[in-house]
């Protein structure tokens, strides 16, 4: 079985490797043609050219979050079928989940200075893309916190499985402690209906994030394989000197 | 290389590599400031008002939590032996690993300050004062927990304790530090009185902090 | 050079660990100090050291800078190895040759002489115990410093290793150094001066700083 053979990271190598520039140049075709329509798509008769900030601010919302489904499903991986890839794959999504949560938050900042005339309002979606953000970067501090992959993968991938399970209650509890203190501000992004001259180009550019992301975790993969090599050849030449 | 030189580069190297607290300190930083909304609700005239108080508090903590292991690291695995028997008087050696802390904690805090500034709607003079409160304030923050620290090593405990010994004493700093940051966006007292108080207080403690901490490192003699 | 004791004394705690110490080593000799677990072997070469204080007694230097105090003169080889993981090797040494004010110092050569040549550039969390014990003994001869204090320095040492050390201890004594070495074996130094610690204070095992005294 194809995924069996998957399992081998020599074979994920050779085929990681052949895979990635075929990737990135659909990537790119992608986005070329998802920029053209964006470019192309009409203002919004409020919002006027700022509603294009939408184009980056909702893939990466969207992408923030398959981050943590990729981690997920990985810390799966690495807890109950002991995948020898799994743990990679969580290492390496961490930092990409948390680069496309960021845009969505730094995006949705931008696009809130002139809509509300602040940088950020605690708006109940935002709020959860911090929190979210957050826990990205506390798993990431773990993995940087030992220096032996195998022993930070465990402990990264049962924070990575209690935040799956936190995150939707942290989604709840975050809208209900915004509707508690609406009064003063009731905003929402992006109005209440998308109008298909918007919506068409705005899945054509998720989906070229979305392959962007697909190259970025294979090349990461593929990085951090390469690492744990050169990291298991330097323990070598340390016990060969003896 | 001179010794002093040795123990800067050395503690700054180790807090940017693996198990270092260079950034946990920065990412301990921005949780605290984005629990308070949690706790306070999200009305930004609220926020924005004791915008300055709040990050002022994150930044103490902060501060002082990333110093449990300055001294704790050296005495587990016997570098501080070694330390205290270098030709180097103590007070200096601990002044420079005070400094190495400052750059890699304090410093990256300052730098986060008015990107989180944002979240409270901290508009420009209260950031341009909030950067200049917690410039002249942080050294105060780590020169006074520099003391907690090497107390904190000789009784061979570290977290909890040190925080309880050292934030008392952080309290003029917090006071005035605030006071400051409050002043440059309105109220009754001139921005220049409790700023001139906290870089005082910053120098004083410069002063005095690393004699305390390294008296208390010499009871480790024991 | 000249390092003497006189009734020297030892108390941690309420405890007394031993007391009437006395002995007397010039440059070029050696002292290996015996004694069961807890009789005090670590502690004294701590007081030597400067790193547990003086209960009674004295402990003097004839010689030597007369602006430096003992341990300002000493390298100390206790059982921890001072070493950090996450620098490298050569960086471990470089901070310490560096602490010690030891100049441009060649890191290479003490380097090569522990048998930690080519590992230079590796992270010091990936040696083996023996090789870390080996790259604090790279220190001594990084950084010239007339008196050892080293506690059991063979410990995690394999055989070759040890000889090694043997030829380094001999080489410091021909060339006017003083060593005071606690040990429970043979560290291949002939004709080094003897001290036992076997005082009546010591009923505990526990003692000094590394628990083993």
């Amino acid at each position: 079985m194809a995924i069996i053979n998957l399992a081998n990271p020599s074979r994920f190598l050779a085929l990681a490797t052949r895979t990635i520039p075929w990737l990135g140049g659909l990537t790119l075709l992608v986005f070329a043609f998802a920029i053209n329509q964006a470019m192309s798509a009409p203002d919004d008769y409020q919002q006027g050219a700022t509603v294009k900030i939408m184009f980056l601010h909702v893939p990466g919302a969207w992408l923030g979050m398959l981050g943590w489904l990729v981690m997920t499903v990985a810390a799966l991986g690495t807890l109950v079928w002991r995948h020898p890839l799994a743990d990679v794959v969580a290492k390496a999504a961490a930092p990409i989940g948390a680069a496309f949560t960021l845009m969505c938050l730094v995006t949705g900042s931008l696009w809130g200075r002139p809509m509300w005339g602040t940088y950020w309002v605690w708006d109940a979606r935002l709020t959860s893309m911090l929190v979210l953000f957050l826990l990205y970067l506390g798993v990431i501090a773990v993995w940087r916190t030992v220096e032996d992959p195998s022993r930070a993968a465990r402990a990264a991938a049962i924070l990575a499985l209690v935040g799956a399970l936190d995150l939707p209650i942290i989604k709840f509890s975050v809208d209900w402690w915004n509707t508690l203190h609406q009064g003063s501000s009731i905003f929402r992004m992006g109005g209440p209906t998308i109008d298909p001259s918007i919506l068409i180009p705005l899945l054509i550019m998720a989906l070229a994030f979305t392959l962007l992301f697909a190259t970025l975790l294979l090349a990461a993969t593929r990085n951090e394989i390469l690492r744990r090599r050169v990291r298991a050849m330097r323990l070598m030449q340390a016990s060969a000197a003896a | 290389m001179t010794p002093l030189a040795a123990i800067l580069v050395r503690d700054m190297r180790l807090s940017v590599r693996v198990g270092g607290g260079a950034l946990m300190g920065v990412l301990f930083f921005v949780t605290v400031v984005t629990l308070m909304p949690f706790a306070l609700g999200p009305d930004l005239v609220l926020l924005k008002r004791i915008g300055p108080a709040i990050l002022w508090l994150a930044a103490l903590l902060a501060s002082l939590l990333a110093l449990d292991r300055l001294f704790a690291a050296d005495h587990d695995d016997g570098s501080l032996d070694l330390i205290l028997m270098g030709r180097m008087p103590l007070e200096l050696v601990v002044a420079a690993k005070a400094l190495a802390h400052w750059l890699t904690t304090g410093l990256p805090l300052i730098v986060a300050a008015p990107l989180i500034g944002l979240l409270l709607d901290l508009d420009a003079p209260a950031e341009g004062a909030l950067v200049l409160t917690l410039i002249a304030g942080t050294p105060a923050l780590t020169f006074i927990g520099l003391v907690g620290a090497a107390i904190a090593v000789t009784l061979r405990r570290g977290g909890l304790l040190l925080a309880v010994i050292v934030l008392p004493l952080t309290v003029p700093v917090l006071i005035f530090g605030v006071a400051a940051a409050n002043a440059a966006v309105g109220g009754t007292v001139p921005f220049g009185t409790p700023f001139t108080v906290l870089c005082a207080l910053s120098l004083a403690s410069s002063a005095v902090g690393p004699f305390a901490a390294a008296a208390a490192l010499r009871q480790e003699m024991e | 050079m000249r390092l003497a004791a006189v009734d020297l004394a030892c108390r941690r705690g309420a405890r007394d660990v031993f007391a009437g110490v006395s002995f007397a080593v010039a440059s070029g000799e050696a002292l290996t100090i015996r004694g069961r677990n807890g009789a005090g072997k670590s502690s004294l070469l701590r007081q030597v050291a400067g790193l547990v204080r003086i209960a009674g007694g004295q402990l003097t230097i004839e010689g030597g800078d007369p602006e430096l105090t003992i341990g300002e003169q000493a390298h100390y080889l206790g059982h921890q190895d001072a070493l950090k993981s996450s620098l490298s090797v050569a960086e471990n040494l470089r901070f310490w040759a560096g602490f010690f004010d030891a100049g441009s110092t060649d890191l290479e050569k003490p380097l090569t002489a522990v048998g930690l040549g080519g590992l230079a550039d590796l992270p010091a969390a990936y040696l083996s115990a023996g090789q870390r014990r080996r790259l604090s003994i790279a220190r001594l001869l990084a950084v010239k410093r007339p008196i050892w204090l080293l506690d059991e320095p063979t410990s995690t040492l394999d055989q070759p290793a040890q000889e090694r050390l043997a030829e380094f201890m001999r080489s410091h004594l021909t060339g006017g150094g003083l060593i005071l070495v606690a040990t429970h074996g043979d560290v291949g130094l002939d004709g080094a001066q003897e001290l036992r610690l076997d005082s009546s204070f010591s009923r505990s095992s526990e003692c000094g700083h590394g628990g083993d005294g």
